[in-house]
């Protein structure tokens, strides 16, 4: 039973809350920038696209009307099971499927403007744009120096001081200066594990590529290695776009802005990584990236 | 199953369980004001004990789970959530005991028949469907939830000045009114609780968060 008075009751005190003080705090306090996304990858032109890409080895088809884009100065991780396509089509990004016998490749990937599959492209010049870095580090049996200045003496560089430069500027991008500058004429193959696959980064650099294309390059490498590498990546992006295949997920997680599920030779899904590793759109990839596949 | 399913399967039954003691805590709070039972007022108190027991080991489990699996998608967002859950589910507790201690100081009654029971009973389907929402995984209840809040905000808020216009006209209400006024503040409490919990589970459902939807282009409603 509600008693009745003739006084006006006042409003209980919480529903009349007046409204937060303003101008207490700067604007950055109340809208913390909080997204791990890079801001930079989603308004950074498109570097590499690839359109309707079908291959087959022999009659066997191994790419299904792939469509993607990588933006520049990003990093794009390929994840996938074994056999999905994320080598393969790595490796359609600079044209190393040629070496392969009865390979054909429909659809088309531009490299900026230029179209990688159209006639008379000059395959030597897009690998200097396209540099790759491989699962195993393969050093030459040279010394450190000439490890580096191989890719520019074939190019016909023979200055010694523009090499030496070159050198130098490619070890340091690529974390190893300080550990080998004092021992540049000693073999390649006296570095660490980790060192060589460096080693393999700074002489991908050293031709001054647009796109880093690396498979798998830190399997091989113990945890202290791999987290130099992924450092490195990071720090690469700044110059270079790179194109990662690796089947470690937190190692995808961790480097790339944008990553591309694969499932049997078809692009499932891609998207911001911080997308697809918190709420992805397709059941494959979730059931992919939390372990639950097949 | 795999472990880390297990694992899993581990964390939803321990928040199933630390749900279930919190309703029972809920149900013998209404109870102890109702019947003004000093004895099940003392076992809701003695009660939170195990709410706080479970709480620990949850929080555990989810760190471990954290750090041990590195969980992705649906996994990480189940138990980031559940760090989230958890502490509502003791915080409920918490309430329960506010109000439970009070049971003894609130008679005779001096508010209209069965408001303030109501009030502890939409607060309880309110949290009964939030669990339910978690266990059937189902995003419609957890919405439900969400809206209900409104409902019992309107509730306590007609309490409340029923229980000001008393302490007004009879100041003999007043020692009464000030308790009474604190447990509808504790239920109404306990129904923010059950809207975040509902809130975390549509982030586990859908990925994205429910709360402050004001701040979203596509809120909640």
């Amino acid at each position: 039973m509600e008693i009745e008075d003739p006084r006006p009751v006042p409003e209980p005190v919480h529903l009349q809350m007046p409204p937060p003080e303003s101008g207490l705090r700067p604007a950055s306090f109340v809208k913390p920038d909080l997204p791990l996304t890079d801001p930079a990858v989603l308004t950074s032109p498109t570097m590499v696209q690839v359109e309707r890409l079908n291959l087959f080895y022999g009659q066997k088809q191994a790419l299904f009307d792939v469509d993607l884009k990588v933006a520049r100065n990003s990093v794009m991780s390929f994840i996938g099971p074994s056999g999905c396509g994320k080598s393969t089509l790595l490796r359609c990004l600079n044209r190393m499927n040629d070496l392969i016998d009865d390979v054909r490749v429909e659809g088309r990937i531009l490299l900026g403007d230029t179209d990688l599959y159209a006639p008379g492209t000059d395959v030597i010049a897009l690998r200097k744009r396209a540099g790759m870095v491989f699962q195993k580090s393969n050093p030459f049996p040279k010394s450190i120096f000439e490890n580096v200045a191989y890719g520019l003496r074939i190019q016909g560089e023979s200055d010694r001081n523009v090499l030496a430069a070159s050198v130098e500027r490619s070890l340091k991008s690529a974390g190893l200066w300080e550990e080998v500058k004092d021992r540049l004429k000693d073999s390649a193959q006296g570095l660490s594990g980790g060192q060589q696959q460096r080693l393999c980064i700074a002489r991908a650099l050293a031709v001054r590529p647009e796109v880093i294309l690396m498979d798998e390059p830190c399997s091989a490498l113990d945890p202290i290695a791999t987290a130099r590498v992924e450092e490195l990546i990071l720090e690469l992006k700044r110059e270079f776009t790179i194109v990662i295949v690796t089947h470690n997920m937190q190692q995808a997680a961790r480097v790339s802005d944008h990553t591309a599920f694969f499932w049997m030779g078809k692009l499932i899904e891609t998207g911001l990584t911080e997308k697809m590793f918190t709420n992805p759109g397709h059941r494959m990839t979730e059931d992919y990236i939390t372990g639950r596949f097949g | 199953m795999r472990q880390f399913d297990q694992e899993l399967r581990d964390l939803r039954d321990g928040i199933l369980a630390m749900a279930g003691l919190a309703e029972h805590m809920i149900d013998l709070t209404i109870q102890a004001i109702v019947e003004r039972s000093r004895t099940k007022a003392d076992e809701v108190m003695a009660l939170d004990r195990n709410l706080d027991e479970w709480e620990l080991r949850l929080d555990r489990l989810c760190i471990d789970l954290l750090a041990l699996r590195s969980p992705a998608a649906g996994d990480l967002r189940l138990i980031a959530s559940s760090l989230k859950i958890v502490p509502e589910l003791e915080r409920i507790g918490d309430h329960c005991c506010n109000i439970a201690r009070r049971a003894t100081y609130v008679h005779p009654p001096i508010l209209s028949t069965g408001s303030l029971e109501r009030l502890g009973q939409e607060t309880r389907g309110m949290v009964r469907m939030a669990v339910d929402a978690f266990i059937g995984s189902d995003a419609g209840l957890a919405r439900t939830v969400i809206k209900a809040d409104d409902s019992v905000d309107a509730l306590y808020g007609h309490i409340y000045r029923e229980l000001l216009r008393l302490m007004m006209s009879d100041p003999l209400t007043i020692e009464r009114a000030s308790h009474l006024i604190l447990v509808i503040k504790n239920w109404e409490r306990i129904a923010d609780q059950a809207t975040n919990i509902a809130e975390e589970v549509l982030f586990i459902l859908e990925g994205r968060s429910a709360k402050h939807a004001y701040l979203h282009e596509d809120s909640v409603e």
